[in-house]
């Protein structure tokens, strides 16, 4: 403290300075000034283990174990087992995982700072494969892979003692590497500093991860690994929690209103990096790639391959946040959704709910007045020829002119032309159908070919559809003539419309 | 055609009688020379292989069991601890019976590295060369190397995908390949003499040096063919093991050099 003392003052005499030689004294920065460094693996020693050797805690996903609640380092013993398992990846599309401990993610391990690990990996007899594991909160050659490479049916033993505080990665690192983690051989061991972490209402496990099956996304049945989408990094699924439903419907994770929630995220890969966000949300802290100090206030966080972040927020009203890889396709074409469930009272101050529902026209509301009139007047039966193509012109710009352009020019090879169009001329009745029906297939207008689909119109009333084509016909070099709301009920009567709107 | 087919099965069931294999459960490879997916540095990955002879199908249980009936030293019980470990053929009933998990035509496994060769060496053979493994193990059906075949890769990877948790199937049910050698894929992990001899790294990660294979006589050896990972796979699982270990899916084949 005295060290940060020392800083602060030197901070304060610096501002004063430059106070001096400028016009207006500066404000300093609201906010932690000045970083404490904790002094990282070097001050991580706390001594050797004190006590009886203690059991480590092992959660599987979304579960985090409780705090460890320890003021001095200890012998922790970790038991960890691989299994090389059939699940499902997606409804009705299995996988051979590679685990940790039967889940994927891995199971959670948690332990202080200062503590003395002892770390057996088991590889159980059903194994085809020898692995290892790399944890990212060892300090030491490989992470402890090569202490603890495992034949099927074998065990390893190594210690070491955890000089870092941090949320961290353990993988696979069996050649091939990238295949091991692709299957899923991935999960988090989080350090917790010497004072522990601030108390929470709950905690949870969430890790991404990317899979590449030979199959297409959930393509039925048993789907191998392709290695050549994996080396391409084009992966078939993005997933939380290594299946489509881990945090969907009865797995989302659950938390009432007003409570405080830390979740442990962390991002397997074994390519992707991770733009994470939950809907309707918003990060109070996250402690950036799983260390010590913290940014607040974030929407979307990244998470890198191999790494991992903490993000805790309160839950202010009740619903359903969306847990999302925000590179957005990898979340609604690829899997990577999962949900928090808030329950609790509606807070309406807080947020209110839809409140109104009403039609917004944006720019097209003052043209809409001249469909009113129009409208009127067919109702009244005053309307004239002047009424019914300024109406038309105003329904135009809103629904036909989008392809057909504002100036009747359509697109050349793309959207046939209105304008001194041969087509639209010639008969008036067939005018109606399409816009009724929709137009597909080649036809050729002023004598050139198109072939496009042309949506039927089914939004649009009898009196609506006669003011469009109306207008049409007396614009643009159009050859004139009238179409009323009773030549388009004709026509509508006599042909089967299809269903659905064009939008 | 049928004779040396009929001749095969006859000096199977006659087994290992004489200590000496029946010529038609081996075949005959030319061997020459051969780019290695291990980059030997002296040789920058392309070997020499001698002509050879390479058991058609793996050992099956039926065949070691005769082995360990004549030597009583390899019978589960009486094997010197150092020579394997104690899961040495666990999955027999009894140290002379096969019983209900290990039917007489399936690969025998849970055997150790020295039960291997001690086993060859009575038949007058020996374990392959990690070279001679690999030279055979290249070919497919109609070709001496399938290496660079993309749909070769995937079927191999495709078995190791699958955990070991159902049974075995029976020796000699895949197609042989081009020199009429069977199961060199997709039945079980298979011993080679020099195996502790090309150790992977535990860690084969780009890492300088660590990426070298373990250093070992002649020269260091690293993979020379970095997306073969068939061959990568395997050899990490061989470097897994030492001597005396075993699994529930390495079994052996033996090799005779040729005069």
């Amino acid at each position: 403290m005295k060290h940060s003392l020392f800083s602060l003052l030197i901070t304060a005499f610096l501002f004063a300075v430059s106070g001096c030689s400028g016009n207006s004294a500066p404000t300093p920065a609201a906010g932690p000034a000045v970083s404490e460094d904790s002094g990282g693996s070097a001050k991580g020693d706390f001594g050797p283990p004190v006590g009886a050797p203690i059991n480590a805690v092992l959660t599987s996903p979304p579960m985090v174990p409780p705090p460890t609640g320890r003021s001095q380092p200890a012998r922790v013993i970790v038991n960890l087992e691989v299994r090389e398992l059939e699940k499902e990846i997606s409804e009705g599309v299995k996988y051979t995982f590679w685990t940790f401990g039967g889940t994927v993610p891995g199971s959670f391990i948690r332990i202080r700072q200062g503590d003395t690990v002892e770390f057996h990996l088991n590889n159980h007899p059903d194994s085809k494969m020898p692995h290892n594991i790399d944890l990212h909160a060892v300090t030491g050659p490989g992470g402890g892979a090569s202490s603890s490479f495992s034949a099927p049916g074998h065990s390893s033993q190594f210690t070491f003692k955890a000089l870092n505080a941090g949320l961290y990665v353990y993988h696979c690192a069996t050649a091939p590497v990238g295949m091991h983690v692709a299957n899923g051989m991935y999960g988090l061991i989080l350090v917790e500093p010497p004072e522990g972490l601030p108390k929470v209402d709950r905690e949870y496990y969430v890790m991404q991860g990317d899979f590449y099956t030979v199959g297409r996304y959930r393509e039925k049945g048993v789907q191998p690994f392709d290695m050549q989408k994996a080396i391409d990094e084009n992966p078939t699924y993005v997933l939380f929690n290594g299946s489509e439903s881990a945090l969907l419907g009865d797995n989302a994770l659950k938390v009432n209103v007003g409570e405080t929630v830390r979740l442990f995220v962390g991002n397997g890969g074994p390519n992707l990096v991770s733009s994470f966000h939950v809907i309707g949300e918003i990060f109070d802290r996250v402690y950036t790639e799983g260390g010590s100090r913290y940014q607040e206030n974030v929407q979307t966080t990244l998470v890198p391959a191999g790494g991992s972040t903490i993000v805790e927020f309160r839950s202010e009203v009740p619903g359903t946040g969306v847990i999302v890889d925000h590179s957005i396709f990898r979340a609604f074409n690829k899997g990577a959704l999962g949900m928090i469930k808030y329950e609790g009272a509606d807070n309406l101050a807080v947020y209110s709910g839809k409140e109104v529902d009403s039609i917004y026209l944006g720019d097209k509301a003052a043209s809409a007045a001249p469909v009113a009139a129009a409208a009127a007047a067919t109702a009244s039966g005053t309307l004239t020829l002047e009424q019914q193509v300024k109406a038309g012109e105003a329904l135009f710009a809103g629904t036909c002119s989008t392809c057909h352009q504002a100036n009747g020019l359509g697109i050349a090879n793309v959207f046939p032309p209105l304008a001194k169009s041969d087509y639209l001329n010639a008969d008036h009745n067939h005018a109606i159908e399409v816009v009724l029906n929709g137009l597909s297939g080649p036809i050729t207008v002023n004598g050139a070919a198109y072939n496009s689909v042309m949506p039927p119109m089914s939004q649009l009333n009898d009196d609506e559809v006669a003011m469009i084509l109306t207008y049409s016909l007396n614009s643009w070099g159009n050859e004139g003539g009238r179409i009323s709301a009773a030549d388009v009920a004709k026509v509508r009567s006599s042909t089967p419309r299809p269903q659905g709107a064009a939008h | 055609m049928r004779l040396p087919a009929l001749g095969f099965v006859l000096m199977n069931a006659a087994g290992l009688v004489g200590g000496v294999f029946a010529s038609d459960s081996h075949v005959r490879l030319p061997g020459g020379e051969f780019k290695s997916a291990l980059k030997y540095e002296d040789t920058q990955g392309k070997v020499l292989v001698a002509p050879f002879e390479l058991m058609r199908t793996p050992v099956t249980n039926a065949q070691f069991l005769d082995f360990v009936r004549k030597n009583q030293s390899w019978q589960r019980g009486k094997v010197v601890p150092v020579f394997a470990e104690a899961r040495y053929l666990s999955h027999w009933s009894s140290p002379l019976k096969l019983g209900a998990n290990a039917k007489p035509q399936q690969p025998v496994v849970n055997v150790s590295w020295f039960a291997a060769s001690a086993y060859c060496e009575a038949a007058h053979a020996r374990l392959p060369t990690w070279r001679e493994w690999e030279y055979s193990a290249a070919a497919d059906g109609s070709r001496r190397d399938a290496r660079g075949d993309p749909a070769w890769r995937e079927q191999i990877l495709g078995w190791y995908a699958k955990p070991s948790n159902a049974p075995l199937a029976l020796v000699g049910q895949t197609p042989a390949n081009v020199y009429g050698v069977q199961d060199l894929h997709g039945l079980v992990w298979e011993w080679t003499e020099d195996y502790a001899s090309m150790l992977v790294s535990a860690d084969n990660r780009a890492q300088g040096e660590q990426d070298r294979l373990k250093f070992c006589g002649a020269g260091a050896i690293a993979m020379d063919d970095r997306e073969n990972y068939a061959v990568l796979m395997r050899v990490a699982m061989l470097s897994a093991m030492e001597a005396a270990n075993i699994t529930s899916n390495l079994g052996f084949r033996c090799a005779k050099s040729r005069l």
